[in-house]
C-alpha cells in the first residue's frame, strides 16, 4: 500500500511517521508537500504531528487552507483513508473533516508523556487489529488536546460509536486523573460517521518499535494496512506479519516554505 | 476602513486561561474581580469597500477564519471610516 505523509511548514513528526510506515511497517511511503495539488496516487493520507504554521491563530487553523488540504478533503469525501495525528487531528477538526474543536489542556500545561488509551470501538479501519477494551500505551505531546463538543454532538458521537480511543489508566479504567488534558468524555481518538477519517492526539509513530518503549502504535497502522488490502482485494492476510524490510534512508524534503 | 474584531470563547466553554488570570488578580488583592474571559483582538485595514460591503465581509471573515464557531464568538466595530 502507498502512504502519503503531508508536510506543512512546522510539521515535526513527518520523518518519524515516514520511518514508522516505510521501515517498520514495510509500506511504500511518500511525502506530500503542503503546496502540492495532487496526492500522487496514495491509498492513505497521514497528517503528522507538529506545529503547522506555528499554531498561529489556532492549532491547525491555517493549515486547513493550504492547497494540499483541498485534495485531502476531496480524497476523504470520496472515501479515502485519512489519519490525523496530534496536530493532524487539530487540522482535521479545523477543516471540518471531523466534528468538534480543541481547547487548551485543562491544567494549561504542554503535556509530553506516555498515556494509556482504551480501544472503544475495534470495528474501524484504524483499530481492527486490536480488541475492544484493549489498553494501549502511546505518548502524547500537545498543548491543545482538550477535546470539546457541545452536549448534543457528544451524545451523537457516542450513539454512533465514533469514539475510538479514550484516555484511561493502565488497567483501562476511566478517571478524571487519567484524562490528562480534560477532554470531553475522555476522548483521545475520534472517527467520522463514514468511518474513513480518524483523528487521535496520541502518537502511534512514537510507539512503533521496541526501542521506543512500546509497539502498541503498530495496531493502528496494521489495522489500516489490513483495511486497505481487503479493500483492494489482495487477499494477503496480515501484512504486518511480513518480514521487516531493511531500513532505507529517508528522502530529503524538496521545496521551500 | 479600519475594523476591530474581538474573538472570545463562548460562555458555555470553560476558559482556563481567563480563570488563571482571575486567580492571579485575586492573589494581588483585586477581590472585586468576579470573572475574567480572555480573547483575541484583530485590527483589519480594508480598502475599496463601502460600509455595506464591510458589514457583509467582516462577519464572513470572522466566521470562516478568525473564530472557530464551535467554541468562539465574535463582535466587531468600525474604528475609522
Amino acid at each position: 500500500m502507498k502512504f502519503g505523509v503531508v508536510v506543512f511548514p512546522g510539521s515535526n513528526c513527518d520523518y518519524d511517521t515516514f520511518h514508522a510506515l516505510q521501515n517498520v511497517m514495510g509500506q511504500e511511503t511518500v511525502f506530500l508537500w503542503h503546496k502540492d495539488h495532487d496526492l500522487r496516487g496514495v491509498d492513505c493520507v497521514v497528517l503528522p504531528g507538529g506545529f503547522s504554521y506555528g499554531d498561529y491563530l489556532r492549532s491547525g487553523a491555517i493549515a486547513r487552507f493550504s492547497p494540499i488540504m483541498r485534495e485531502v478533503k476531496k480524497f476523504a469525501d470520496s472515501g479515502g483513508l485519512v489519519l490525523g495525528i496530534c496536530n493532524g487531528f487539530q487540522i482535521l477538526l479545523e477543516a471540518g473533516l471531523l466534528p468538534g474543536a480543541m481547547l487548551r489542556n485543562k491544567n494549561l500545561k504542554f503535556l509530553c508523556q506516555h498515556v494509556h488509551i482504551r480501544i472503544e470501538n475495534n470495528r474501524t479501519a484504524f483499530s481492527s487489529a486490536g480488541h475492544r477494551g484493549q489498553v494501549l500505551r502511546i505518548p502524547i505531546a500537545h498543548f491543545d488536546g482538550n477535546y470539546y463538543a457541545p452536549p448534543d454532538l457528544l451524545s451523537e458521537l457516542e450513539k454512533n460509536k465514533q469514539v475510538v480511543f479514550r484516555y484511561c489508566d493502565e488497567k483501562g479504567k476511566l478517571s478524571e486523573e487519567a484524562n490528562v488534558n480534560g477532554s470531553a468524555h475522555s476522548i483521545a481518538g475520534l472517527i467520522n460517521r463514514q468511518g474513513n477519517v480518524l483523528g487521535m492526539m496520541p502518537h502511534p509513530e512514537r510507539a512503533s518499535e521496541k526501542i521506543l518503549g512500546s509497539e502498541d502504535g503498530k495496531i493502528i497502522f496494521s489495522s489500516m494496512i489490513d483495511y486497505l488490502e481487503k479493500k483492494r482485494g489482495t487477499g494477503k492476510k496480515k501484512a504486518t506479519r511480513a518480514a521487516r524490510p531493511a531500513v532505507t534512508p529517508l528522502p530529503p524534503l524538496i521545496g521551500t516554505f | 476602513m479600519k475594523v476591530r474584531i474581538l474573538v472570545s470563547l463562548k460562555e458555555s466553554v470553560l476558559d482556563p486561561q481567563g480563570q488563571t488570570v482571575r486567580n492571579a488578580l485575586h492573589t494581588l488583592g483585586y477581590h472585586q474581580v468576579k470573572d475574567v474571559r480572555q480573547g483575541k483582538v484583530f485590527e483589519i485595514d480594508l480598502e475599496g469597500l463601502d460600509r455595506a460591503e464591510v458589514e457583509k465581509v467582516i462577519p464572513e471573515i470572522a466566521d470562516r477564519v478568525l473564530a472557530n464557531p464551535i467554541i468562539e464568538k465574535f463582535s466587531w466595530e468600525i474604528l475609522e471610516a
